[in-house]
């Protein structure tokens, strides 16, 4: 079985069964390493990805879902952003990723790909979130170091940063 | 037993379409650095005396360390380095260290015991400062001029005072052993000349983590390498029972191609070409397992423990803590109760092992190469020279989750299928076979005199020990469920334990529960039992301060002396504006109440202080930890930005472990399997968070990574009273608990 699915911006082909999630295909065919193996179960975020810009739970998506879909992982991230920015070249990184790099947010950072990935999603339709929104949006992705209060610093640094692009 | 008598290249043809996938990346060990391959031929430690074990000078005027410590999401990587880079005069760009390598890398113990600065910082300080000194040596030689004139900058070594003359650390030694032996007699810096070390300096390891460019250990892949699951019963029965195989029916999983399965006893796992269809089988196989009914139930595990044949000693004694609670003016006693925690790293474990007639290669997130390369060799039957353990980091595991084990099983597989095998434990696996933080049931009694001086103090502690033979070990060799002795982090911890006060009266008994028969697997969970010992102690003592009717930190203040606890105490009372509180019982109105409270504690060196703002829905029962503030005393801080993370995360772990987690299990087998089964705490209730660092350079470096756990959790649950005028003694507070206590 072939199925074909766009990944950060590239065609891809992938020969793997139709009931193969997603995230076993951008690990082994596709060697991605952002979305992450966490729980298998849709409960934690550790896989997240973007189809066709809404924040998805790759470990127990079918690949057939996503037949003809734009994936976009953690790779792709900053790609994705200058594309719907308008921006003329890509920078290097989400400006989420440089904030939870600039905050020093993480610790192990396992659960950092879901965390910038569903951020980045918030930050596409929120542009200047409260709080109580970063929160709330964030709540189904779970961190064990317990680095919440610094994803939230981060995603509000990436806000203003974001906004400083658009001037 | 059934073995996989296929040849490698028979297997992976039956393996299917996914083989060729394997090759997309390149093996971890082809891409080895010359500064590792040189020293790889050989099986090590390596001797700790030489210079070369610890420090490479490269042509390039960079330099490499090598450090026997892991990185484990806590900066250690970046902290060790800086102070190597110190010590020879190196900016930070100009030195890097290698991956941890049982035939590299030198065996400082493991990355336990908030150890890495404490105990590694003066060994490659040491190591450091000889090379620099060996350096100038040579320096000395080439210039023409006695070793005291010269002085060094980013590694160019010139004579004082005319810069001209000069020579880079590269042209001296360039990618050239220094082959000389340790002196103990090389110079090390005075702190008054640090410039690199006690600095802030982001941490190496985040950019590529953050960007999906870093490999954690679940993301190794290797050339024709297999994926396999381990298949278990679903969560743990008691430990000496393991687990039996009734009955496997293999051909359950016949309509899986590619997929077979490998026993040994009664260890079982599946492999396959196909990670997919490794997971299918594992889901799919049918298998029926012996569980005898030997645990008590979360609901009855505290009266087991305290009605066991128990191993009694004191672990402590001043004065007459009997005699002194007689002549008290106020008496607390009562039972304080802690649950077995997880460590549920957050990416359940997982490692890849090949093993060949001419060696085995095993790649795990471990926090000791050197302890999992004698457990593997165990189960493969080899010497522990036969076998090279890498270390890949995983997912935070904050003691000694299920890494080994993982490691044996991917051995194991491997071994049987003669290819490269990734074990890859499922949510499941890894929350039901974990070795659990022991729980702990406490008898405390204490008392004040009339002036609020405590007079007495008195702790009796249940707990068991560490398990020591992992799960697959225990399943493929039939070796007994063994524990390791006494000692520190499983007996009563006498500094969290009331040390840091002036207590005339004190005695701590510790009742050792005998955890092999009826209990759960346990080893170290993050400051190992110090949230339990805390929760009990320091809730008694504030009883105490209620009683007497004095503010809880002036309480603690009245009854210290040490500066050094006195400091925390008093930075985290004046971030958070402490203002004195003892009307606790009257603020018990209306439905949402709030309340703050103080808690002191630490692991085993170290001084941790921590209040904690706390919400209550009284009609819910929902506790909330709206704001947590945290100060550290560690000594030297090498990187103090690294110190804050720590302190930040350890303040919301605490509020997880005490609000939310709890291990349950029935009669036969643990329960809690996943993250909705063991919650822990969300975004949504995430405290804010205030962090402070105490520096004292002229302090020896102590531990950072675990030391105000106890002093959070402690915070807490005095402050739940401090807003509801209830004394909750058992932890986590869930809101089926907070109801009973509130009704």
């Amino acid at each position: 079985m072939a199925v074909t699915l766009t990944v950060n911006g590239r065609p891809q082909t992938v020969a793997a069964a139709p009931d193969t999630p997603l995230l076993y295909v951008l690990a082994n065919d596709l060697a991605l390493n952002g979305p992450r193996f966490g729980c298998g179960l849709a409960q934690c975020g550790s896989c997240s990805v973007l189809v066709d810009g809404i924040e998805t739970r790759s470990c127990v998506t079918p690949l057939a879902r996503v037949e003809g879909k734009r994936v976009t992982t953690l790779e792709g991230l900053a790609g994705y952003y200058a594309t719907a920015a308008r921006l003329e070249k890509a920078p290097e990184l989400h400006p989420l990723q440089q904030a939870v790099i600039d905050e020093q947010a993480a610790q192990c950072g396992y659960c950092y790909n879901g965390m910038i990935v569903k951020g980045a999603e918030l930050l596409s339709r929120t542009l200047q979130p409260t709080d109580a929104q970063i929160r709330t949006a964030m709540n189904g992705h779970l961190c064990r170091c317990g680095t919440y209060p610094r994803i939230l610093a981060a995603i509000q640094r990436a806000a203003v940063m974001m906004k400083e692009a658009r001037r | 037993m059934i073995s996989l008598a296929l040849p490698r290249r028979e297997f992976l043809k039956a393996g299917g379409a996914m083989v060729i996938g394997f090759s997309m990346r390149g093996t971890p060990l082809a891409q080895e650095p010359a500064a590792v391959h040189a020293r790889a031929a050989v099986p090590g430690p390596p001797d700790q005396k030489l210079i070369d074990t610890w420090i490479a000078i490269h042509a390039d005027n960079t330099a490499t360390a090598y450090l026997g410590y892991a990185e484990l999401g806590q900066g250690a990587s970046t902290a060790l380095l800086q102070i190597a880079a110190e010590e020879l005069d190196l900016a930070m760009s100009q030195i890097s260290s290698v991956r941890l390598d049982t035939h590299v890398t030198p065996n400082q113990g493991a990355t336990v015991a908030s150890a890495a600065i404490e105990r590694g910082g003066p060994q490659i300080r040491a190591a450091a400062a000889e090379a620099r000194q060996a350096l100038l040596t040579l320096a000395s030689r080439r210039l023409g001029v006695p070793a005291d004139q010269l002085a060094v900058s980013n590694g160019i070594v010139s004579v004082a005072g005319d810069v001209s003359r000069a020579v880079k650390y590269g042209d001296l030694l360039g990618d050239q052993p220094f082959a000389i032996a340790m002196t103990g007699t090389a110079p090390q810096k005075m702190p008054s000349q640090y410039r690199i070390v006690g600095a802030r300096h982001p941490r190496l390891d985040l950019p590529d983590k953050m960007t999906g460019r870093y490999t954690y250990v679940q993301q190794v892949r290797l050339p024709g390498m297999l994926h396999a699951r381990v298949v278990r019963p679903l969560g743990q029965g008691a430990y000496a029972d393991g687990a039996r195989i009734a009955s496997l029916d293999e051909s359950s999983i016949a309509n899986i191609p590619g997929v077979r399965v490998v026993r040994r006893r009664d260890f079982l796992a599946v492999v396959s070409a196909n990670e997919w269809d490794a997971v299918r089988g594992a889901r799919q196989l049918k298998v029926t397992w012996d569980m005898p009914a030997s645990l008590a139930g979360t609901a009855g595990l505290f009266d087991q423990m305290r009605s066991a044949r128990t191993t009694d000693s004191v672990i402590a004694e001043k004065g007459d803590a009997a005699a002194a609670l007689g002549r008290a003016t106020h008496v607390v006693q009562a039972t304080y109760r802690g649950p077995y925690q997880g460590h549920m790293p957050f990416g359940p474990n997982c490692a890849v092992a090949d093993v060949t007639p001419g060696g085995t290669t095993v790649m795990c997130s471990t926090q000791g190469v050197y302890g999992t390369r004698d457990k593997v060799a165990k189960v493969l039957g080899v010497a522990a020279t036969n076998v090279r353990v890498q270390y890949f980091e995983g997912a935070g595991t904050f003691g000694r989750s299920c890494y080994d084990d993982a490691a044996q099983a991917a051995a194991l597989v491997s071994k049987e299928v003669g290819a490269p095998v990734r074990v890859q434990f499922s949510r499941a696996d890894e929350h039901g076979w974990d070795n659990f933080g022991p729980a702990h049931l406490a008898d405390v009694k204490a008392g004040v005199d009339a002036s609020g001086r405590i007079v007495a103090y008195e702790y009796d502690g249940w707990q068991h020990v560490w398990s020591t033979v992992e799960t697959s070990e225990q399943l493929a060799l039939g070796t007994p469920a063994n524990e390791s002795p006494d000692g520190t982090s499983r007996n009563l911890n006498k500094v969290t334990l009331g040390s840091m006060y002036d207590i005339p009266n004190l005695r701590l008994n510790n009742h050792r529960v005998p955890g092999i028969s009826g209990y759960l697997k346990a080893s170290n969970l993050r400051s190992p039992l110090d949230v339990s010992f805390a929760f009990a102690s320091e809730q008694a003592l504030d009883e105490l301060a209620h009683m007497a009717g004095i503010d809880p930190v002036e309480f603690r203040r009245r009854n210290m002396s040490d500066p050094r606890w006195l400091a925390v105490l008093d930075a985290v009372a004046n971030a958070a504006q402490w203002t004195p509180r003892t009307n606790a019982a009257a603020r018990t109105r209306g439905t949402i109440v709030t309340g703050r409270g103080v808690g002191l504690g630490t692991h085993m060196t170290s001084y941790g202080a921590a209040i904690a703002d706390v919400r209550v829905n009284r009609s819910t029962g929902a506790v909330v930890a709206t704001h947590m503030y945290g100060a550290i005393d560690a000594g030297l801080v090498v990187n103090p930005a690294a110190v804050e993370n720590q302190i930040s995360g350890q303040l919301v772990q605490a509020a997880s472990r005490l609000l939310k987690e709890e291990v349950t299990f029935s009669r036969t087998n643990v329960t809690s399997l996943d993250w909705n089964s063991y919650p822990i705490l969300r975004f949504a209730e995430a405290p804010a968070v205030t962090t402070i660092v105490l520096q004292h350079v002229d302090q020896k470096s102590t531990g950072a990574g675990e030391e105000i756990m106890a002093a959070a959790s402690a915070a807490i649950a005095n402050a739940f009273f401090d807003a509801t005028g209830a004394r909750l003694r058992e932890y986590p507070f869930t809101p089926a608990r907070v109801k009973a206590v509130l009704a």
